[in-house]
């Protein structure tokens, strides 16, 4: 069965959460062009999204319209071929509404997962826990044919121990996709010892479709992504346990967020990107790989001190983010907490401007990462900055410099580790997984 | 003899900002003002220049395509919000696609020499933002041939009417010649605006604008020839002058050396439905700058400053052609070579032009005129060129669809 075929019916499970809305999109489009193709104007095509409330879909239908949209006006140049014959359609606007409603007109949304008797490909994207994902594989593998084929969004959970304990006998693949599924590049692709010949074509086609960049990465908990990030916000957790006896738990976890975004050239500081991901899922992530990797130290006090207060960052259903180590107004970080004193400091106090002067004494202006991204130059620029934080001997540059080697260190162990081929695999997921604008395998350090 | 059989002065010359993405107070997701806004910032922004409203005698308004950008028709309504002296004369409102208002101008001179009134406020307004590009690009279809040519159009319309073009000199005149000009025109264009604070581009800071201005087009995302520095502005503004015979300015109480005579005008229509006859010449505009410089009695090489339809960068070349100050294929060694520039033979497009200060398309015209008649006046401040003795005329060509409607109008110092 060729990947046309499979196209012509999927299912998603857990399409109404984060990356799972995401692939549905993605899919949904596939699906649509396929279907728009004169030779299949008479095959059905169905894409099944599934999850576990009516509530949660509803979400889901406003966002597949919204994104559907999106994505329409974004590929207009190639809908206005697609819908060349339709006489009817002249206008962007009428040619952009036609493919969202040819698009949702596929679509099935319902909470019971029967539904993908049908389909020869599901993507699983329901939330990481390992015992559910394997209750939920196990059912599907009774419902579905034998040769359906199995994409787990998992980003850690290693997929020979899925393909074993749900008894696929290789038929999962790895496939995972970054927050937002929609904009972001990279899916790491990670095969089971014995994923078939067929899904591992299937997998790397699908993804060429989708113009994703697929990164192979050896089947070891964490895989290259999260078990890059996971051990740098550890790092950064850390050395909060060491500077809060100084400047209080606000002013630690205001360091190194500050840090790790303005000296760094990140998108955004290491504490921001957890509550972006969500306290809870960085704790899932940690306690999988304990697990698997029987590492003990992958655990992280400070953080299971907030999730015991149920302060779990993550996003409202209106995509606005909630506070987590950090408190957000207006979506931007405004404040950050003190764990033991139970509340928020906010950044335009006294206390936040004493830290910035001890930081950058002389008031260094660093260029933002946001300038850096398009410019041609930003290689050439990375280095006059890195080289300066070298001779500027300031406590701040001090700590970014502590933390460049140690993300370098992270990066090398997971190529010594095989969990990546190479240097290039492990630079490639954070630079486009994470939207960096170097590899953590650098020369700047 | 004079072309018109009376004089004609224009005074009172008013702009707002060209709103829209480079200015820092847009947001896109902000609310803006409405064309009401506009309408009434520019007609204030004009009569406040003048001694008495009360003898405005009507009020002309050119306009593209409101009813779709603000669902708002009936544009002639707004004069007697704008000033209470309109109520019960006559306002009209005019439109020629990109060239309504090169219409206006011209409607409103026309009503002049009628002899039905000495003073008419003439008003350019377009608000553009209201929808993205991609839906805008429809509305703006609507300046060619809509039944006969929208649906085997490009995604963006009239850029690719454009983009076809481009690729048409290249073809001719060499690709890397015309691409040159084609960037040079829009270093130019920022570099004007950049002293013109009312320009859309007055805040671009970008340090290689040359190098911006030569970036490969991407045909996936855009169009084959051409990329969006090549482009005017998607924005939001108006413009406003008046006109008057010499017992008009009297009446206004303006003194006739605050006034900038306007000398001869060809208004010139193409028929919508037939293709250009060479994609590489502006035949239109050129038949339109030759009857406007006949009537004037100068030669091109008599202007002292030109405001060209600079829509698209090649437009902006072949503009300058049409205009008669080079032969066709060489406005872009021309371009290059600085003579369009602030202090060059023929100082163009002085405070940005369509690319530099923006495209509220129904304002162009009008915007036009106002920058010649501050030129002619001394009153373009940091965008002023020296007017000499010898080349004391100013030209404004004005362009609607694909080189189909076309306004020069000529002013004397």
């Amino acid at each position: 069965m060729n990947l046309d075929e499979r196209l012509q019916n999927v299912t998603v499970i857990g399409a109404a959460g984060k990356m799972g809305s995401g692939i549905a999109v993605l899919v949904s489009q596939e699906m649509s062009k396929l279907k728009l193709k004169s030779e299949n104007k008479d095959k059905i095509f169905r894409l099944n999204l599934v999850d576990i409330t009516e509530k949660v879909l509803d979400g889901l239908r406003s966002y597949m319209k919204m994104q559907l949209v999106k994505a329409a006006e974004k590929s207009t140049v190639l809908l206005r071929q697609i819908y060349e014959d339709r006489k009817d359609l002249i206008e962007n606007g009428e040619i952009i509404n036609a493919f969202v409603d040819d698009t949702y007109a596929l679509l099935n949304f319902t909470t019971d997962y029967n539904i993908a008797k049908d389909s020869h490909l599901i993507f699983e994207a329901i939330f990481e826990n390992e015992e559910i994902k394997i209750k939920v594989l196990k059912n599907l593998k009774e419902i579905c044919s034998n040769d359906a084929l199995f994409l787990t969004n998992t980003s850690s959970i290693p997929i020979s121990y899925l393909d074993e304990q749900a008894g696929l006998g290789g038929r999962i693949v790895g496939y995972h996709f970054y927050n937002p599924p929609v904009i972001q590049k990279l899916v790491e692709i990670i095969y089971a010892d014995n994923t078939t010949e067929e899904l591992k074509e299937t997998g790397l086609e699908f993804g060429k479709r989708l113009r994703k960049k697929l990164v192979p990465a050896a089947d070891i908990s964490g895989f290259i992504g999260n078990g890059h990030f996971s051990r740098d916000g550890l790092y950064a957790m850390n050395k909060v346990e060491e500077l809060k006896d100084e400047y209080g738990y606000h002013g630690a976890l205001y360091i190194m967020n500050k840090v790790s975004q303005d000296f760094l050239v990140r998108p955004m500081g290491i504490f921001q990107l957890i509550d972006y991901v969500g306290l809870d899922v960085f704790q899932s992530l940690l306690r999988v790989m304990r697990t698997h990797l029987k590492l003990e130290h992958l655990n992280s006090d400070l953080l299971n001190k907030f999730m015991d207060k149920t302060i779990a960052g993550g996003q409202n259903p209106d995509g606005s983010q909630k506070d987590g180590f950090i408190k957000y107004e207006k979506n931007r970080p405004a404040g950050v907490y003190n764990i033991e004193e139970g509340k928020y400091y906010m950044f335009d106090e006294e206390w936040a401007a004493e830290i910035d002067k001890k930081l950058n004494p002389t008031n260094e202006k660093f260029a933002p990462w946001r300038a850096l991204l398009m410019d041609a130059k930003k290689m050439e620029k990375l280095e006059t900055h890195f080289g300066n934080l070298k001779g500027m001997n300031t406590y701040g540059s001090n700590i970014a410099l502590d933390f460049l080697k140690t993300t370098k260190e992270i990066g090398e162990n997971l190529v010594k580790d095989g969990v990546a081929d190479s240097e290039k695999e492990v630079n490639d997921v954070l630079m486009n997984g994470f939207f960096w604008l170097y590899g953590p395998i650098n020369n700047f350090i | 003899m004079s072309y018109f059989r009376k004089k004609i002065y224009a005074c009172a010359p008013y702009y707002t900002v060209a709103l829209g993405t480079g200015r820092k107070e847009f947001h896109p997701k902000k609310l803006r003002p409405g064309i009401e806004h506009y309408i009434k910032e520019a007609g204030l922004g004009s009569i406040s220049q003048i001694q008495n409203p009360e003898n405005i005698d009507e009020g002309v308004i050119g306009n593209f395509i409101a009813a779709r950008f603000c669902k708002q028709g009936n544009l002639g309504g707004f004069f007697p919000y704008v000033h209470p002296t309109f109520q019960y004369k006559p306002c009209t409102r005019v439109e020629g696609a990109c060239d309504s208002g090169g219409l206006a101008l011209t409607t409103s001179i026309k009503t002049i020499l009628a002899d039905l009134a000495d003073v008419v406020l003439c008003i350019g307004v377009e608000v553009q933002n209201s929808v993205k590009a991609i839906y805008g690009a429809d509305f703006l279809a609507a300046a060619d041939w809509f039944s006969g040519n929208r649906k085997k159009g490009h995604v963006y319309f009239f850029p690719d009417l454009f983009s076809q073009r481009a690729g048409a000199c290249f073809e001719k005149h060499g690709h890397d010649k015309i691409r040159a000009g084609m960037a040079q025109w829009y270093v130019n264009a920022v570099e004007n605006a950049r002293k013109n604070p009312e320009s859309q581009e007055y805040h671009n800071k970008n340090s290689d604008l040359f190098g911006t201005g030569m970036m490969k087009p991407n045909p996936k995302a855009f169009c084959e020839h051409i990329n969006v520095f090549d482009c005017s502005k998607v924005s939001d503004g108006g413009a406003a002058i008046i006109f008057a015979s010499e017992e008009g300015l009297k009446k206004i109480g303006v003194d006739k050396k605050d006034a900038i005579e306007v000398i001869s005008f060809a208004q010139v229509q193409d028929n919508l439905t037939t293709p250009p006859p060479d994609l590489t010449k502006l035949s239109t505009c050129e038949i339109a700058a030759k009857r406007a410089q006949e009537r004037a009695g100068i030669k091109p090489s008599e202007l002292g400053v030109l405001e060209v339809h600079d829509c698209f960068t090649i437009a902006g070349l072949m503009a300058v052609e049409a205009a008669g100050l080079v032969r066709y294929g060489e406005g872009a060694d021309f371009v290059k070579e600085g003579n369009t520039k602030l202090d060059g033979i023929i100082p163009t497009n002085t405070t940005g032009g369509l690319v530099g200060y923006g495209h509220p398309t129904g304002a162009t015209g009008v915007r036009q005129a106002c920058d010649i008649v501050k030129q002619l006046s001394g009153k373009s401040g940091d965008c002023q060129v020296e007017i000499k003795s010898d080349k004391p005329f100013g030209m404004m060509s004005s362009m609607g669809g694909n080189d189909k409607t076309v306004v020069a109008m000529i002013f004397q110092k």
